[in-house]
Order: structure tokens, then sequence, then C-alpha cells
């Protein structure tokens, strides 16, 4: 079966295949990692805090984007920002936002929901006593946060940090549903033009698998050496 | 004027359970006092209230006259003067020991981080672990990593220590160099509260001992009444299991 294979279609391609879709690919998951990793120690940190509206705030917004598939958040979003955007600046009509801004934000508040639960595991690992040391020096509760607990929180947590952005890297294959070229919407596009469906989705499979595969190798060393240090 | 005073103090975690019950108690400019009592007597609770790590319910503490209990905008300023030792040490795991030496004073007092890192190294060559400056915590032994949690409250210039179970958590053999350097400290008359079961210790040095139990403060007392003839039935009892051998 493999006699009759166009390998030159996925020559010919790779410079649109690399420099236009990974390119996109890999800013998409850079741009939503460390958003929303940002926004999601943010959200951790209002679900342990002793306020009530803060951390039922948090328990809901997690538990919403937990419940909802990530292909009906990309449309949702897509379709519902523009009407926030006009509502938030009072234009008299919606707000025209891209294909490309309208997912950077999706990917971004959806992934905070999933690194907040692992930023709250992080931030629970830490013994308490530390937290006890860090006021009993003089620290404020941010400083505490930022010198003490976050630092520790996040060495523990590094390598489901990495596994999440690993897992991230492709679900991002599904802004296709937005038509977006990123890595499979290129190799796509190729597939439909030259007829060469079995070749690009074939090669599209294979470099996934080995970016997926050598991260998750590289994470598993990691995690070994986490744990000698600890 | 008394360094600490500790006032019909009582606290509870819950409805139910009292931990501390009327505590009333005072630390002089330059005294060492030790606390001791059974296991959950209510000494760890006791002491970390005059920091407020522990917030009470009831009763006043203040530490250099200033209102411990009442205090929110200070607190971390206050705390900051008074040097406090865990029984498990609880040195930064991620910062170098001179990290974790220099964190509250550029932090909290504001020093430049070369003043911060000479007063480090000052006080780390005291307790005797200069050469350890650029390592982790966890490359240390236990009675080392005490002696720096002692150096990294000595950096603050504290105006009195709280030692909590400072050797508990020690191997034997480690207990007695962080022993030294607390009798060092007393020598030069840095008031101390210690919660400790080292009686030797508080032979030696204290001059007073606070006897508690089930949240109460039993016997308080200048420590020669306290060894020689203790005043309350839990206090000898609690003496003559602790000195049996």
């Amino acid at each position: 079966m493999f006699s009759n294979f166009d390998y030159d279609v996925i020559w010919r391609s790779l410079p649109y295949l690399f420099q236009q879709g990974m390119v996109f690919t890999l800013t998409l998951t850079a741009i939503a990692t460390v958003f929303g990793l940002i926004l999601g120690t943010l959200i951790a940190m209002m679900r342990l805090s002793s306020s009530a509206v803060l951390s039922g705030f948090a328990v809901s917004y997690v538990n919403l984007m937990r419940s909802l598939p990530l292909v009906l958040v990309i449309f949702l979003f897509y379709f519902l920002m523009p009407y926030v955007g006009q509502w938030i600046i009072r234009s008299d009509q919606p707000v025209q936002v891209g294909a490309y801004a309208s997912t950077i934000v999706t990917f971004t508040l959806f992934e905070a929901a999933y690194f907040s639960e692992i930023m709250r595991a992080g931030i629970q690992s830490v013994p308490r006593g530390q937290v006890m040391a860090g006021y009993a020096i003089g620290l404020n509760y941010r400083e505490v946060m930022r010198r003490v607990v976050l630092p520790q929180a996040f060495r523990n947590m590094l390598p489901v940090i990495f596994t999440q952005t690993i897992v991230l890297f492709q679900d991002t294959s599904l802004v296709y549903v937005l038509s977006i070229t990123d890595f499979l919407g290129a190799a796509s596009k190729v597939a439909q033009r030259d007829g060469r469906l079995t070749e690009m989705y074939l090669f599209a499979a294979l470099v996934y698998f080995l970016i997926c595969f050598t991260a998750s190798f590289f994470v598993k060393r990691l995690q070994k050496r986490i744990s000698i240090i600890r | 004027m008394p360094m600490i005073t500790i006032e019909k103090v009582s606290k509870w975690y819950n409805p139910q359970f009292q931990v501390l019950k009327n505590c009333t108690t005072t630390v002089e400019k330059g005294e060492v006092v030790v606390v001791c009592g059974p296991s959950g007597s209510g000494k760890s609770t006791l002491i970390k209230t005059v920091n407020a790590l522990e917030p009470v319910q009831e009763g006043t503490i203040t530490v250099d006259g200033l209102n411990v209990t009442t205090m929110k905008k200070d607190l971390p300023k206050l705390r900051s003067r008074v040097g406090m030792v865990f029984q498990h040490f609880e040195l930064f795991p991620h910062l170098k020991i001179v990290e974790n030496l220099c964190l509250g004073q550029t932090i909290v007092l504001g020093r430049s981080e070369d003043a911060a890192k000479t007063k480090a190294m000052k006080m780390l060559e005291r307790v005797g672990l200069t050469a350890h400056a650029q390592k982790y915590p966890g490359q240390l032994s236990g009675g080392q990593q005490q002696r720096v949690a002692i150096a990294r409250a000595l950096v603050m210039d504290p105006i009195c220590m709280l030692f909590d179970e400072p050797t508990s958590a020690l191997d034997p053999e480690m207990i007695n160099e962080v022993l030294d350097v607390m009798v060092e400290l007393a020598k030069e008359g840095m008031t101390m509260m210690v919660v400790t079961h080292e009686m030797g210790f508080a032979k030696k040095v204290a001059n007073r001992v606070i006897f508690m139990d089930a949240g109460e403060i039993v016997e308080d007392a200048q420590k020669e009444d306290f060894f020689g003839h203790p005043r309350s039935d839990r206090a000898q009892h609690f003496l003559s299991k602790i000195l049996a051998h």
C-alpha cells in the first residue's frame, strides 16, 4: 500500500507546515501555558483564601471550565467574544475579534482552570511550618506567597505542569474548528488541496508523536531528579 | 517594663476544645524562661501566641509594651523583631543558606543586599557555619540547620527570642551544638522564652520555669524552687518521670 505514496508532497510543503503551522501551534501553547499558569495561580490562591466570596468564585470557575468540552468552549468564545467586547467598551456594534486572538484568550482561560488545580495541590504541598516561618521573620501574606510558598509549589509541581503543557500542545489542534492554520490545519489544507490525505495525516501524526514522546521522556527524567532533591 | 506579658489568655480550636486556659505570666527583659510540660499541654501554642502566629480569643499579650492581640497592620514589623526558632527548623529549602539569612533583612528591614550579606556572614560565623553559606538547607545536618535557623532569627536584631522545642527533632549527638548556641545567647542577656524538655538546659541557664498541663499554667516559679520543691502534684509527677534517669 505504501508503493504509491508521494513523499514529495511532504517535502514540498515542509516550509508551510513548520513556518506557519508549527509556529502558530507553539506560540499558542507557549502563551496559553504562561498566562494560564499565572491566572491559574491567582485562581488557586483565591480558592485557598479564607474569603467565601473569592473561593466560591474560584470553585465555580474551575468547575464550569472543567465541565465543558474544549471544542465547545472554542466555538462559544469565538461567537460570544464580540458581544462581550461590545459590552465592555460600550460600543454600538459587536467588536471584531479575529479567530487568532479569540483562540489565545480561550486557551488561556480554559487552561487556567486546569493549572489552578495543579497549583492548588502545589501550594498545599508546602508544609504549614514554612508559612509560619515566613510570617515569623516579618513577611506579609503577599511576600510569604511570592518568596516562600509559590517557588516551592512551582518546583514541586513542575513535572505535572509540563505534562499538562504536552496535553495542551496536542489540544491546540482543535483550533481546526475555526479554520486556523496550526500544524494539523496546515497539513490538512495541503492534504485536501493535493489529494494526499494519507501521507499528510501520517506525517502529522509522526511529528506530534515525536515531539510529545521526547517531551514526556524529559519530564520523567525531571521527575526523578526532583524526587531526589526532596 | 516586662518584655513579654501574657494576661488571662484563652484559646479554643473549636467550641469544644480549649487549648489555653486563662494563662498569665510575664518575661522580664534579659530573663530566660523555660516552658515545659507533657505533650498536648499547650506549651507550643502558648509560645506561638506571643508573635501572633496563633490567634487567641481572650486575653491580652504585649511585647515591648505593644499589644499583639489587637495589632493588625504593624504585626509583620513586630514579628521581625521577635526571633522565632521552630522544632523542624523551617529553613526555606529553595534558598541557599546565605539567602535564607538575607530574605527578612532585605524585604522587611529594607537593608541593602550588601549590608544584609555582611550581617548574614557575621551571624553564620557566630554559629560556626561560614563554610556552608552557599549550600542549600537539605545539604546540612539537622543540628547545622537549626543553628542556621537561630542565625536567621539573629540577623534581624531581635529584642527577644522564642524557641519552640528547638532540639526535639534532632538526633541526640546534635542536641548539644544547638544548646551551646542558646546558652551563649542567654549569657549575653538575650530575653528568651524556650519550650523544651531539656531540663539540663533549664537548670543551667533558666531564670524561671513554667510548667503547663492541659492548657493551664500550673506552676510558674524560680528555677531553684521548681526543681527543688515543685508545689503541684502534676509538676512533681512530670519531673519524676523526666528526671528518672
